[in-house]
């Protein structure tokens, strides 16, 4: 197997919790990803799934060299991100790009979309100025706008729209890959189904991994090759998306998947649900051993201690639970 | 006679860039005990609908245009404000999408909680508080002796929606108004909150209106449901009626742009173009411009809910004159 486009390795973001205006005193971690260990293939697409509070937006971020790493190294094609000068990681963001969850948030309001467009064909100086305006309207035809629509600002444009643009600017320096965090949790229904179509397309057509980020299942499964499942900062569930989601493994998985309601009346109402107990617990003060005791349906007095790892890879498939294949 | 009956609702917004129709001739029944499901996607009036039941519209900006929404013999929204504050609150009772935001961080969960209770009924205090730590229990508060006491900030977006369910239902509402409760939270917590629900109704006995674009959580706790489009109802039909046999273009085409129902890799089904403008006239169907099946007179005709069935109407032209 030829070697990945991006390789993480034992990731650690944790940040410090300080008290105290004058004495400033730490007083706790919030361990928002709590080693991971993943790779991405070219042309791969990833999903990644979590409730709010997992780590899946600081992974991408992590993953995107916006927060610090505290431990572990994220390579992309060789060049590690994690040690890189500020100059390295500048050209290595040529090859990886972003879309955030909320078209409204982050585009910027002044500026047009082909001023949004253009800045980083300039940044990175990809082609003489006098080209600008042919990629532009290029980049916009590629996400499905109309290059005509290059001198309105953002406020002129719908949800969806906003979203191609966010989509369209990541596409500017032709990455190889793309983290794009719950790029349709903001839309309806019919809108995210137009931008989960884009974004296939975009990735068959220009061989572009993609790292999916959501909390819908559903969507995840529709778009990903692959899924991650993230508890508390951990992978616990990693393996083909269709395999995962129809045939889930870890505990967590099975309810998370139990838990989506599904739009047919006769199912809905007749199928065993998994409900778990309580709320997701604090990062900053995880249970002991494996974080998702407390409301597993399965945890044994082992499941208290040992913090299980993520099995080996059997089928494409591993998963972290000591009771796998008891239960 | 119904629990609720709401007919020709118009509840338009007057801004400097004209008249948004934000509900436009909504009419529907609800029968005691019954629970609505409301789908639509966003701007097409199903929470403002609600809204102008619960006289919660500011005025101005919006206006309530006609329309009657009588509950149990009384015109919500011609009575008088003492009439309505005699319902709203006890018999009449709401829960908002963002449970982040509708509670009051400056008071204590315990006060909040019992305000109903105190206005509504002649209480004291003590035992108000009383009821209302046997609610925190009912809505699955653990440790609701001590909880009772803390501010919202000290509790999870889930702990604060099963509060929020709490205070609405503590004087045994006979509806209750549920606005996208389950959006902001996340899917195992969701299956939670609409499990409470579903038992909260059977205790009290109460009816329900749900809003939510989710056809999934429909699916598994509305007895009927009723698609809007651009302010308008477009189908209205018992669940498994729409579900298996959806008749208008627009619910058939919101069925298939969800991807659970579709094949992996397969290219999502989509509605092409963007929901229309409110604020301008649209004369004949609102969907016609997005509609695959539109024909010239979709553009031009008025249509109205017409029945297709036993308690299934829907608004196409088409599909009423048994084209499509």
């Amino acid at each position: 197997m030829s070697s990945p486009l991006l390789q993480l390795t034992d990731v650690k973001t944790h940040f410090p919790i300080n008290q105290g205006l004058i004495f400033r005193q730490h007083v706790g971690t919030v361990k928002a990803v709590d080693g991971v260990t993943l790779s991405v293939a070219r042309g791969e697409v990833l999903g990644l799934v979590g409730e709010s509070g997992c780590g899946k937006s600081t992974l991408a971020r992590t993953i995107m060299q916006l927060v610090p790493t505290t431990a572990g190294t994220v390579v992309l094609e060789g060049r590690n991100l994690t040690t890189g000068s500020l100059q390295e990681v500048r050209d290595v963001r040529r090859d990886l790009q972003m879309v955030f969850q909320d078209p409204y948030a982050s585009l910027n309001p002044r500026l047009t979309v082909f001023d949004t467009l253009a800045e980083p064909l300039r940044v990175h100086g990809v082609c003489p100025a006098a080209e600008i305006p042919a990629r532009v309207g290029k980049l916009m035809e590629r996400v499905g706008l109309a290059s005509r629509f290059m001198q309105k600002y953002p406020h002129e444009f719908s949800g969806g729209q906003r979203q191609r643009i966010a989509i369209a600017r990541a596409l500017a320096l032709e990455p190889k890959i793309i983290v794009a965090d719950e790029p349709v949790s903001a839309l309806d229904v019919s809108i995210q189904a137009q931008i989960l179509n884009l974004l296939s397309k975009l990735c068959r057509e220009m061989n572009l991994a993609l790292i999916f980020i959501a909390h819908d299942l559903s969507v995840v499964k529709h778009i990903s090759d692959r899924v991650a499942v993230m508890y508390l900062g951990k992978i616990v569930e990693l393996g083909p998306a269709a395999e995962v989601i129809e045939r889930p493994q870890h505990p967590y998985t099975r309810a998370l998947v139990s838990a989506i309601p599904t739009p047919n009346p006769d199912t809905e109402r007749t199928r065993q649900r998994i409900v778990l107990p309580g709320d997701p617990p604090s990062p900053i003060n995880p249970p002991s051993g494996c974080a998702f005791h407390p409301r597993c349906p399965h945890a044994l007095e082992k499941c208290k201690t040992a913090v299980p790892p993520l099995s080996a890879e059997v089928a494409g498939r591993s998963v972290a639970c000591v009771r796998l294949g008891e239960i | 006679m119904p629990l609720l009956s709401v007919s020709d609702l118009r509840t338009y917004f007057y801004t400097r860039n004209g008249v948004y129709r934000a509900v436009d001739g909504v009419s529907f029944d609800l029968e005691r005990g019954e629970t609505l499901g409301i789908v639509g996607e966003s701007g097409s009036g199903k929470s403002v609908t609600c809204y102008s039941i619960m006289g919660l519209i500011p005025q101005p900006p919006g206006r309530i245009e006609s329309g009657t929404a009588v509950f149990d013999g009384v015109d919500l929204l011609h009575c008088t404000p003492a009439q309505a504050r005699s319902i709203r609150g006890k018999r009449v009772a709401m829960i908002f999408q963002d449970p982040m935001t509708s509670l009051n961080p400056y008071l204590r969960i315990s006060d909040q909680l019992i305000e109903p209770l105190l206005i509504h009924e002649n209480i004291s205090k003590a035992d108000a508080l009383r009821r209302g730590l046997a609610m925190l229990e009912a809505v699955g508060i653990n440790d609701a002796a001590r909880r009772i006491n803390l501010y919202p900030h000290e509790f999870s977006g889930g702990m604060r929606q099963r509060v929020m369910i709490a205070m609405a239902l503590i004087t045994k509402p006979e509806l209750l108004i549920a606005d996208e409760p389950t959006t902001a939270l996340d899917v195992t917590v969701q299956a939670q909150i609409l499990e409470l629900i579903k038992k909260m109704q059977q205790e009290i006995g109460m009816a329900v209106v749900f809003i939510t674009h989710d056809l999934g959580v429909v699916s598994g706790l509305c007895d009927r449901v009723q698609v809007m489009y651009a302010g308008r109802i477009v189908e209205s039909a018992d669940t498994r009626t729409l579900f298996h046999g959806p008749k208008h273009p627009y619910t058939r085409a919101l069925q298939r742009s969800i991807p659970a129902l579709q094949a992996k890799g397969a290219e999502l089904y989509t509605i092409r173009g963007l929901p229309p403008d409110l604020s301008k006239p649209l004369p004949g169907c609102a969907f016609a411009a997005r509609c695959e099946f539109a024909v010239d007179r979709c553009r031009t005709s008025e249509v109205a809910l017409a029945p297709a069935g036993p308690g299934h109407a829907h608004a196409c032209l088409r599909v009423q004159a048994g084209e499509i």
